[in-house]
């Protein structure tokens, strides 16, 4: 039988072919986009399918391979957390491949598609190997062909100088991030003994002093962090977002961010391994402010894309949360809740590839539909696209952390590991964790009050907007694509026990204890982490009830069939209502705005000009609001003015005159002689 | 006969939530008319609210959406599921362990999420803007209820409420003051939940002051006899929630006959008194701005973690 690493390097070979058929058939547009996403979706379901025999069988292996630099051979490994990963990537981008060929068939013929074929294939494949890499000469191979590929991505409409610039913004923060993680490797391989340093089997057995492994640490956290859009490293995330293609977004979303979850995991739990349980509480800390302000940002959006970039900020946020948990448990010594905190994490990581590609594809799907991505100049769009707004919906619930959906159960998990923080020897922890409970409450509050706002704003009420375009459902490939990824929204969420099960082989590796022998004692209905007479939820069982209850209530009432008259919406006599009047994401909001506006830098202006007679006649009423990130003031522009200021200085020297630039070269020589 | 005894209580206590719910809010409105001098409609005057609106018709607006049909039963049927689960006259109810606290308060999230919904489906200035009131207030109840109930399961050391119950009813009554302060940041949270004086006034149609109100105002006949209802068993589980919470003494242990009974004379007591209790602290004070509000959950917050805080200092 084949094994599971050698499919997924068969999968990353195969990401070639689409590639192939760009150059092959490139003229032949439909034929193209159905045949290379069709390929690409194969080829990630060979992901699926090695991911899951990774996690459930719960073998390592390796493989070498003789290419790369001479005598430097890549070393690719594939255990379960790798494999889980492979998983989470897989799938979805399985779903978004099959919703991409309805998507790029809707895109304006000008656009070059072409182009996002090819990167998209490499894109996909770096991800894989970012996941199944065992060295960091590898590692940082495909970290940056992710980085570049996904680049070319944000680019994909470079006629508008706004996507430049946001792709450009990106391609700094992520080489920032991506020097930090090179630092970071190159600490922990100074101290691995042999020429094969630089493999992380050898940084395995490295011996780190505390201090040189702190370093190691900060170095990889702040370099992953970048990349996952943890705050304050967020800020192109809201910016490059938006200007991708929504299936690409969906991707960089949904799986992209979920490759640094994957990068602090393995370097903490994995390499480093002991660790003193600071860094769990800075993790902690720097999720518990993410969560918190992303979800804030994004209920001050109007931007749909930027809202759904904003919430992966949080959900980033609620995933560190768990993965800070996990490592205070694990320096403490408590493998149990170890476990549990890291399941929670990781399942929260699966969840949310899930619920916010789902919601990136719907918001494709709408844009694509409207032309528009002001959510301001939406609404009523339920009747026109029936099934779009169905899996929406189902994106929307989940993400909202409500049952019987999937975000639910991760949070749930996240609660019970926080209610296990009173086992900690620490008493100042003991009293400060359980209020970041409150912080994860009030996040998963006000992300509910976030959907609400946007799905009542888009597809609720009537239509907003000035121009009115002729909407139409989206393409049947788009459909299946979010049908399939709200159904195994479904599934996490009624059925986690299953999974969680299979994620044993996980908790069992990087902390020495699993869950399932505690969750399955009711049975797969059951989801008892720890001590079924600690907490249980049951989620067949809930949804099951709820749906049965509504069953039996519509048909008793519907015995006699009931009359529902039809009729205009009460305008309260005054006959003048129009869609005007209905509440906008910018009004939905204001309640939060007033409350929470400190955290922001707000400028709100109304003006009214009476073209003639007397002011208390107003004619016309503007209404201005900017809200913008307090932290590129306080953090980005000073270092922007910096190093323009240092580049100005510099720029000095600089005259465009040969004779001044020889002179410079020879006092240089002069001077490195006199050194000498 | 085990099984079958396990699903009559169960059923027995759902009925016994549907049917008493109006009659709780009838005697909190009642006490409440009398403490204001005026004459009440009696306690059963929400059967007859409820029943007219069964027989009338839906009228429904022109572009309201499945959302708008589909919420009322969702919100009746979200308040039957909490039925089942949080012990009102025993503990032996065998769906009890599907669902602890905190799945309660997400299930009780659904249904307000849907109802926020339906509010907007129709596209009127009102429904927005109940739907935004209510989802700030909710968002600034969440932290504080989960504070009080963080310091319950604490004590209790599970988060399911029949592992709760049994801690605190066997062995020795403790007066513990990190479950009084917990106490009195849950009843801040009850009011608020159940859209009562000071945050919200179930009584009127004043735009300026109107939260749930706001959000039903496009509902009629049957559906909204649904919501009325489904918020009536809302109301009266959160005070059971509170009652299984702080004053579990006295729910049922065993299944005979002789002590459901007694069980269900107690609860009647129980919540007579804290209908009772509710309707003192409605009458006590007037509608807060909406803005004012930040102060009074603040306040709930506030003390929910100061429970937590002698939670951790005295135990």
């Amino acid at each position: 039988m084949i094994s599971p690493i050698e499919l997924s390097t068969f999968s990353v070979v195969a990401f070639i072919i689409p590639i192939l058929f760009v150059i092959l058939i490139g003229n032949n547009r439909r034929l193209l986009i159905c045949i290379s996403f069709s390929v690409s979706a194969l080829a990630c379901l060979i992901n699926v399918v090695s991911g899951i025999m990774a996690v459930a069988f719960g073998k390592t292996e390796h493989v070498i391979l003789p290419i790369g630099l001479p005598s430097l051979p890549f070393h690719l490994r594939l255990d379960p957390l790798s494999g889980f990963f492979l998983f989470v990537i897989g799938l979805l981008s399985f779903f978004v491949s099959i919703y991409s060929i309805g998507y790029v068939s809707g895109l304006a013929g000008d656009k070059p598609i072409k182009r996002l074929i090819v990167f998209y294939n490499i894109f996909i494949a770096a991800m894989i190997m970012v996941c199944l890499a065992d060295d960091a000469l590898i590692f940082l191979v495909a970290w940056e062909v992710m980085a570049a590929a996904s680049y070319f991505l944000v680019m994909f409409e470079d006629g508008r100088s706004e996507n430049r610039r946001a792709a450009y913004l990106y391609m700094v923060m992520a080489h920032i991030g991506a020097v930090l993680i090179l630092l970071s490797f190159g600490v922990m391989a100074g101290f691995s003994t042999g020429f094969e340093g630089y493999t992380f089997d050898a940084m395995r057995e490295a011996n780190l002093p505390l201090k040189w492994a702190t370093v190691a640490f900060l170095l990889s956290f702040f370099g992953f962090s970048a990349k996952a859009g943890v705050i304050p490293m967020h800020v192109w995330l809201p910016e490059a977002h938006p200007v991708a293609p929504s299936n690409v977004s969906a991707l960089m979303s949904g799986v992209m961010l979920k490759t640094a979850i994957y990068g602090i995991i393995r370097i903490t739990f994995d390499i480093i391994k002991v660790f003193p349980w600071w860094w769990g509480a800075m993790a902690l800390a720097f999720g518990l402010v993410s969560a918190v302000m992303g979800v804030l940002f994004a209920l001050m959006q109007h931007d749909l894309k930027k809202l759904l970039a904003y919430h992966s900020v949080e959900n980033i946020g609620i995933i560190l949360i768990g993965i800070g948990l996990s490592m205070i448990f694990t320096s403490f010594h408590l493998p149990i809740m170890a476990a549990l905190a890291l399941i929670a994490g990781l399942y929260h990581t699966m969840n949310h590839a899930m619920f916010k590609g789902l919601l990136f594809m719907g918001a494709g799907a709408v844009i694509n539909a409207t032309h528009e991505r002001n959510m301001d100049e939406m609404g009523g769009l339920i009747h026109l696209m029936p099934w779009t707004s169905s899996f929406f919906l189902v994106g929307c619930i989940s993400i909202s952390a409500l049952p019987p959906f999937n975000g639910f159960v991760s949070e749930w998990l996240t609660f019970q590991a926080f209610l296990l923080s009173p086992s900690m020897p620490i008493p100042l922890m003991k009293l400060l964790i359980p209020l970041g409970a409150a912080l994860l409450a009030l996040t998963g509050a006000l992300a509910a009050a976030c959907f609400v706002k946007v799905y009542g704003v888009i597809f609720l009420g009537n239509w907003r907007g000035h121009n009115h375009p002729v909407v139409t459902e989206a393409a049947w490939s788009m459909r299946i694509g979010m049908m399939l990824t709200a159904l195994t929204c479904l599934c996490l969420g009624i059925l986690p026990t299953i999974i969680i099960d299979l994620m044993d082989s996980i908790s069992e590796r990087l902390v020495h204890a699993k869950l399932s022998s505690s969750s399955g004692i009711y049975g797969w209905m059951w989801l008892t982490p720890i001590d079924p007479e600690r907490a249980s939820y049951s989620g067949p069982l809930v949804f099951i009830g709820i749906i049965a209850v509504c069953a039996i209530t519509y048909f008793m009432l519907h015995v006699k069939p009931g009359k529902v008259t039809r009729v205009p919406v009460w305008d309260c006599g005054f006959q003048k209502l129009t869609p005007k009047m209905q509440y906008t994401a910018v009004s939905f909001a204001m309640p939060f705005r007033r409350i929470f506006g400190f955290l922001f830098d707000i400028k709100e202006q109304v003006w009214m000009s009476p073209q003639q007679g007397h002011c208390a006649f107003p004619v016309k009423t503007n209404y201005y609001l900017r809200v913008r990130d307090r932290f590129w003031g306080w953090i980005y522009r000073p270092i922007i003015d910096i190093v323009v200021l240092m580049s100005r200085k510099a720029g000095m020297l600089q005259h465009g005159r040969i004779h001044m630039y020889l002179i410079y070269s020879f006092v240089t020589i002069i001077f490195l002689l006199a050194l000498l | 006969m085990k099984l079958l005894h396990l699903i009559f209580i169960e059923i027995l206590q759902v009925l016994i939530v549907i049917f008493a719910a109006p009659a709780f809010v009838g005697w909190v409105d009642m006490l409440k008319c009398w403490s204001q001098g005026r004459t009440s409609a009696g306690v059963m005057q929400q059967y007859r609210n409820i029943a007219k609106l069964f027989v009338k018709d839906v009228v429904m607006a022109n572009n309201a959406s499945w959302i708008f049909r589909f919420t009322p039963y969702l919100v009746f049927s979200t308040g039957v599921m909490v039925a089942s689960v949080i012990p009102i006259i025993s503990t032996n109810l065998f769906l009890a362990p599907s669902a602890d606290i905190i799945v309660l308060i997400g299930i009780f999230a659904t249904a307000r999420f849907f109802i926020a919904l339906a509010s907007l489906d129709i596209g009127t200035a009102f429904g927005g803007m109940g739907a935004s009131r209510e989802m700030m207030i909710a968002s600034l109840t969440e932290p504080a209820m989960l504070m009080a109930i963080f310091t319950v399961s604490l004590t209790g050391g599970s988060t399911s409420l029949l592992h709760i119950v049994r801690a605190f009813t066997s062995g020795v009554v403790v007066v513990r003051p990190s479950i009084m302060f917990a106490s009195i940041a849950f009843a801040l949270v009850v009011i608020a939940e159940a859209g009562r004086v000071p945050v919200d006034n179930p009584s009127t149609h004043l735009e300026l002051t109107m939260v749930h109100e706001a959000m039903i105002l496009e509902y009629s006949g049957r559906h909204l006899a649904l919501i009325e209802w489904g918020a009536m068993i809302k109301f009266f589980l959160f005070v059971t929630l509170g009652i299984a919470c702080f004053l579990p003494w006295g729910i049922a242990a065993t299944d005979d006959l002789v002590s459901i009974v007694i069980s269900v004379f107690l609860m009647v007591v129980k919540l007579i008194v804290a209908g009772s209790v509710l309707v003192l602290i409605e009458t006590g004070m007037a509608k807060m701005r909406l803005f004012r509000l930040t102060e009074f959950l603040g306040a709930a917050f506030l003390m929910s973690t100061l429970g937590l805080i002698f939670f951790f200092i005295l135990e």
